[in-house]
């Protein structure tokens, strides 16, 4: 029974996302979503790729300025997640082949969003 | 080769609830390239992790979306509670899944309204809205909520619902079926309703699979994530079986959706004859430690994501939600390449978007 809850996510290196991409689209995994997490100036960028109910989870760290290489080219839905990514957290992808180019969100408040204080002191 | 023109589908627009913007690059009739964006209610409320503390993101999470709100607050309230090592007592599992199950049904017939709103079929739109309102009525019973129901917390639920009133439940459930059945047979056999969605919107199997699209939008191309098969709330013990469709069109998810509404029915009917006694939340003490975990869960429009991460403090670094219809965009945008404009309403009607909990 596969569960619903995991708490093991591997450790990437940046040279190594492609290839890991390239690996899982042949396995015929899905993406299921990238996210980023901002603490002291340390950014990390989250991969989940999925296959039917199976989850497998790589964590890349991105040091301020870096670009990461876009998994477009082998999963194309990924576009949704590296533009809001690059959006809200400042994170640039070389080669997708969607870039909005900082206009996938059309928000008000000027992004990226920079880290507050706990409890908003 | 006819002249290209880009038509501005919203983000205001009759067919859509909520806002999000296509760029229809059209020929002639045919829609040619459709480019999404969105942000236009974004809220930030991932964000406001950093100023509200891991319990009170119970209540901003389930105001992520109004529909599947009970959803968001049982994938957050889970997330934490793996990462707490909290077990959960069974009768608050088997709550849960019943509520999710009502949330899923609320949610169908609202949207099979608004597919009969898109095609102009007014009273149909209405009565689906109607018998919607008996299940908004059940919660305000159970919970004192229509919308957000504040049912959940970390560690159970904030209340019990005694058994007499979960059978009066079922027995409302079980009323409704003929005249559910009256509804749906329109959406299944009329020719006209049928004519507008057998056909249109076809998102082949191996394309679905590997655009990520999730929930009724997958398993009507026969693409099967629902996380409900899986060990997620009490689905394995009352044997749970996935609604698949492989006519992979308009017609299979409105399909999927109408099953899986008299699906809830059995689902509910099952764990309120089930349901064990006992507590309803457990005691715990100390704070999220140092590490993260993610849920999974299955809301109405398919598999959600959740993330937490601790620090040792009761604020989080991080609670990450990734909605279905995040997921279901890539498809939308893939379905609608290459189709007639006049279909655009029923294809997007039919990956039933999410702009609220997408913009969350």
């Amino acid at each position: 029974m596969t569960s619903y809850m995991t708490k093991e996510v591997a450790g990437l290196d940046r040279k190594d996302i492609m290839s890991k991409a390239e690996e899982m689209s042949d396995k015929g995994y899905r993406i299921i979503q990238m996210c980023a997490t901002s603490k002291n100036g340390i950014t990390d960028v989250l991969y989940s790729y999925g296959k039917d109910l199976d989850m497998e989870m790589y964590k890349v760290d991105v040091p301020e300025g870096v670009s990461l290489p876009s998994i477009t080219s082998y999963f194309w839905s990924a576009f949704i997640f590296e533009n809001e990514i690059h959006d809200l957290f400042d994170v640039k992808f070389t080669g997708s082949v969607l870039d909005y180019k900082g206009n996938f969100f059309k928000l008000s408040t000027k992004t990226p969003w920079k880290t507050v204080a706990k409890g908003g002191e | 080769m006819g002249k290209r023109t880009i038509i501005p589908f919203g983000p205001q627009h009759p067919a859509l609830p909520e806002p999000i913007h296509l760029d229809l690059e059209i020929e002639d009739e045919k829609v040619i390239r459709a480019v999404p964006s969105i942000g236009y209610v974004h809220r930030g409320l991932e964000k406001l992790v950093e100023k509200n503390d891991y319990q009170t993101m119970t209540y901003i999470m389930e105001r992520v979306c109004g529909i599947c709100s009970f959803g968001h607050s049982w994938g957050y309230c889970s997330a934490v509670e793996g990462l707490m090592d909290i077990e959960v007592p069974q009768r608050a599992e088997y709550l849960r899944t019943i509520f999710m199950e009502l949330s899923r049904m609320h949610s169908h017939l609202l949207w099979l309204g608004l597919l009969a709103d898109g095609m102009g079929f007014e009273s149909l739109f209405m009565n689906c809205w109607r018998m919607r309102e008996r299940i908004l009525d059940i919660f305000e019973r159970t919970t004192g909520g229509r919308v957000i129901l504040s049912f959940t917390k970390v560690g159970g639920q904030h209340k019990d619902v005694p058994n007499d009133v979960l059978n009066d439940v079922v027995s409302i459930l079980n009323g409704m079926k003929k005249e559910l059945k009256c509804l749906t047979d329109v959406f299944i056999d009329d020719t006209s309703v049928r004519n507008r969605m057998i056909g249109v919107g076809i998102l082949p199997h191996d394309e679905t699979r590997k655009l990520g699209a999730v929930g009724p939008t997958a398993r009507g191309s026969g693409v099967n994530n629902d996380q409900r098969s899986s060990d997620f709330g009490m689905y394995r013990d009352l044997g749970f079986e996935p609604i698949m469709d492989v006519q992979c069109d308009c017609y299979a998810r409105c399909k999927v959706r109408v099953n899986e509404i008299y699906q809830s029915i059995g689902i509910i009917e099952k764990a309120v004859k089930g349901i064990p006694e006992g507590p309803v939340s457990v005691q715990f003490k100390g704070m999220p430690p140092v590490g993260e975990c993610v849920v999974r869960i299955e809301q109405p429009r398919g598999e959600a994501f959740y993330y937490v991460r601790g620090n040792g403090t009761r604020y989080l670094d991080r609670a990450r939600v990734r909605t279905p219809t995040n997921a279901n965009i890539p498809a939308l945008v893939k379905v609608l390449q290459g189709c007639d404009l006049n279909d655009v309403t029923m294809l997007v009607l039919t990956i039933d978007p999410c702009i609220s909990c997408t913009e969350r």
